[in-house]
């Protein structure tokens, strides 16, 4: 019931799958040979589906986020959204980045501006504008610092306007690379609290990458988790079928709240545990590990 | 025991007074006192050196002489101006008789030529270095951009910016006063030869600094700021108007403060060659006067040629502070 095939998924949806991320390959050119970031990453996403990826750094997870986006185009395999390919960037799968990327000489408002302008150049009249920018600033709890520049608020407020700006976009998918990374732990659950509530209200297709086991479990639907790289992939998928609203104090002593969140520590920490760290810190240790990537690779 | 205690209370009180006034006697001590001191300590060396080197021209300018100077300049200056408004004056006068006499007498309005005087040389030096300098900027900036967006185009003209930067002045302008003869023939010119071969002159030196920053600046944006761009599918007038020159603004001032110290230095000397009426050629021709007084005039010029360069950098920085939203890019 946690782990599903990849491959058997594939079979069953292809069609009419709303995000199709259909057998993705990424090669970096590098001075010694190309280097293979990603290897036959197969995903597909229903709408309104509230996707984590989870693994370690430097496992391609971004790679993936940014394929999504249209910034990166894969070596081979593509992206299929509404059975369109997906081979530039464009506003309908707006993108929330990690240290939220404001411009730094407009305050909230006008960067949300920037995107309504652009986006809905035609659609809206300039009050229509005016008013959908300042709806979605007080969605994040930001509107009484609207006329504020990013150096001017405080990190968890500049990723709040960073999500009010991709929201602004009305995307069709919601791309999200560790928006909560660079937070203290207060305001990173905070954040995730306001996420929640903005999910209960828009029921969005996001698709977030993250470093944090309990960040994944209590806003997810699936939490994807990824093998280590080089030829990085798709390990397990966890389905995460705990009711809405989540609290995340009820939860902490919900059993399969811990169950799920001890899978994903596992495949973390056991099935997956880094090589390089082991290296460092505790040699005796790595033998066992190797074995176990080893194990998993036979598997697979 | 109280009384201890309000003693020690009192001492401390004290204690802070003393530091309080401390610092601000060090604040005075730094901006004022240091400055003055240092150039007082400069004045008395020059003033020393000078009488001790004589030239063929008479004893060497010390700071009494060029401060004399200064007054018989100012002098000059608002004789030569009394001139011209009696000038004025007569020829008013001379052309209301003839239209007395004469009602169909077209009236000519003669311009006054009398020479130039040291403030005239001033402003011609002003306006030609502003307008080779914004003609540079409009080149450059927009090069500049280009060359920044584009990772081919940087490499296509960057070993010629790079072996162009280099080149003085004094070997453009044979060049560039042979090209203003022959291009620029015309029955009635605008502007005069001279100011237009300093002008080109002042571009040519002064347009490098600006493309290279500006290069520089616009290629080393944050490449998530150029993301959201591309999720924006803003299109490029619009991502240049936006995200790139806003972002990359204070590179470019920075690029055009470098540019306008370059266009002032080199002015100086393209108007002693190309003999456009200015502070350049206000030096060579007391240069070539050659009176007792000519050294100490000359003198004059350059610490008047000094400070407006300081002047202008500090236009410069107080212009970036107004357009830059990064204001501790905008600092000395």
């Amino acid at each position: 019931m946690t782990t599903q095939n990849s491959e058997v998924n594939t079979e069953i949806t292809t069609e009419n799958v709303f995000l199709n991320i259909s057998r993705i390959d990424m090669e970096f050119p590098t001075p010694n040979g190309s280097f293979t970031a990603l290897k036959e990453v197969d995903l597909q996403i229903n709408k309104g589906e509230f996707i984590s990826l989870i693994g370690h750094s430097g496992c391609g997870k971004s790679t993936v986020l940014n394929i999504v986006a249209g910034i990166y185009q894969a070596t081979k395999g593509g992206v299929l959204l509404k059975n369109k390919e997906v081979n530039e960037p464009g506003p309908e799968r707006a993108v929330v980045f990690q240290n939220h990327s404001l411009l730094p000489w407009l305050t909230s408002y006008q960067n949300v501006e920037l995107a309504v302008d652009q986006v809905f150049s035609k659609k809206m009249s300039k009050t229509e504008k005016k008013d959908w920018i300042e709806h979605n600033l007080k969605l994040v709890h930001m509107d009484h610092a609207m006329h504020k520049r990013p150096d001017e608020i405080s990190g968890g407020m500049k990723q709040r306007v960073g999500i009010a700006r991709a929201l602004a976009m009305q995307p069709e998918v919601l791309l999200m690379d560790e928006p909560f990374g660079a937070l203290d732990a207060l305001t990173r659950a905070h954040m995730q609290d306001s996420l929640m509530d903005i999910q209960k209200e828009l029921n969005n297709t996001v698709i977030m990458i993250t470093h944090d086991v309990d960040e994944a479990v209590l806003l997810s639907d699936r939490i994807i988790m990824m093998t280590n790289g080089p030829e990085a992939t798709i390990g397990e998928i966890l389905e995460v079928n705990l009711p809405h609203p989540r609290d995340r104090l009820a939860l902490a002593k919900d059993p399969e709240y811990n169950r799920l969140r001890s899978e994903v520590l596992t495949f973390l920490y056991e099935k997956q545990r880094k090589v390089e760290d082991i290296k460092d810190k505790k040699p005796a240790v790595k033998a066992e590990a190797m074995t176990i990537v080893e194990d998993d690779i036979k598997e697979a | 025991m109280s009384l201890t205690a309000a003693t020690i209370n009192r001492l401390s009180v004290n204690e802070k007074m003393m530091k309080a006034l401390k610092s601000v006697f060090n604040k005075i001590t730094n901006a004022l006192l240091l400055p003055v001191v240092g150039i007082a300590i400069f004045l008395a060396l020059w003033s020393i050196t000078a009488q001790s080197i004589h030239t063929s021209l008479g004893e060497f300018p010390g700071p009494n002489a060029v401060v004399k100077q200064f007054y018989s300049l100012y002098d000059e200056h608002t004789a030569e101006r009394e001139k011209a408004t009696a000038f004025y004056e007569r020829q008013e006068v001379r052309n209301a008789k003839k239209l007395e006499k004469n009602p169909d007498y077209v009236v000519k309005t003669r311009a006054y030529t009398g020479k130039e005087t040291f403030v005239d040389q001033i402003l011609t030096s002003l306006v030609t270095v502003t307008c080779g300098f914004l003609l540079a900027a409009i080149i450059a900036i927009p090069l500049g951009i280009w060359m920044g967006l584009s990772v081919k185009l940087n490499s296509a003209l960057n070993p010629i910016v790079q072996i162009f930067k280099p080149v003085s002045p004094l070997a453009w302008l044979p060049l560039v006063t042979m090209l203003v003869s022959a291009v620029y023939v015309s029955d009635d010119p605008m502007v005069s030869k001279s100011f237009l071969t300093s002008l080109i002159t002042v571009s040519l030196c002064s347009l490098w600094p600006m493309v290279i920053n500006t290069s520089i600046g616009v290629s080393s944006i944050d490449s998530d700021l150029l993301n959201v761009s591309k999720v924006l599918r803003l299109p490029t007038f619009t991502n240049i108007k936006k995200i790139v020159l806003p972002a990359s603004i204070p590179m470019i001032f920075t690029g055009m403060r470098l540019s306008f110290g370059v266009a002032w230095m080199v002015l100086i000397a393209a108007e002693m060659l190309a003999q456009n009426p200015g502070l350049g050629k206000f030096v060579w021709d007391e240069f070539q006067n050659g009176s007792s007084e000519s050294l100490a005039r000359i003198m004059a010029a350059v610490v008047v040629i000094g400070f407006i360069g300081f002047l202008l950098d500090r236009i410069m920085l107080l212009l970036q502070r107004k357009v830059s939203w990064d204001k501790s890019s905008a600092s000395v």
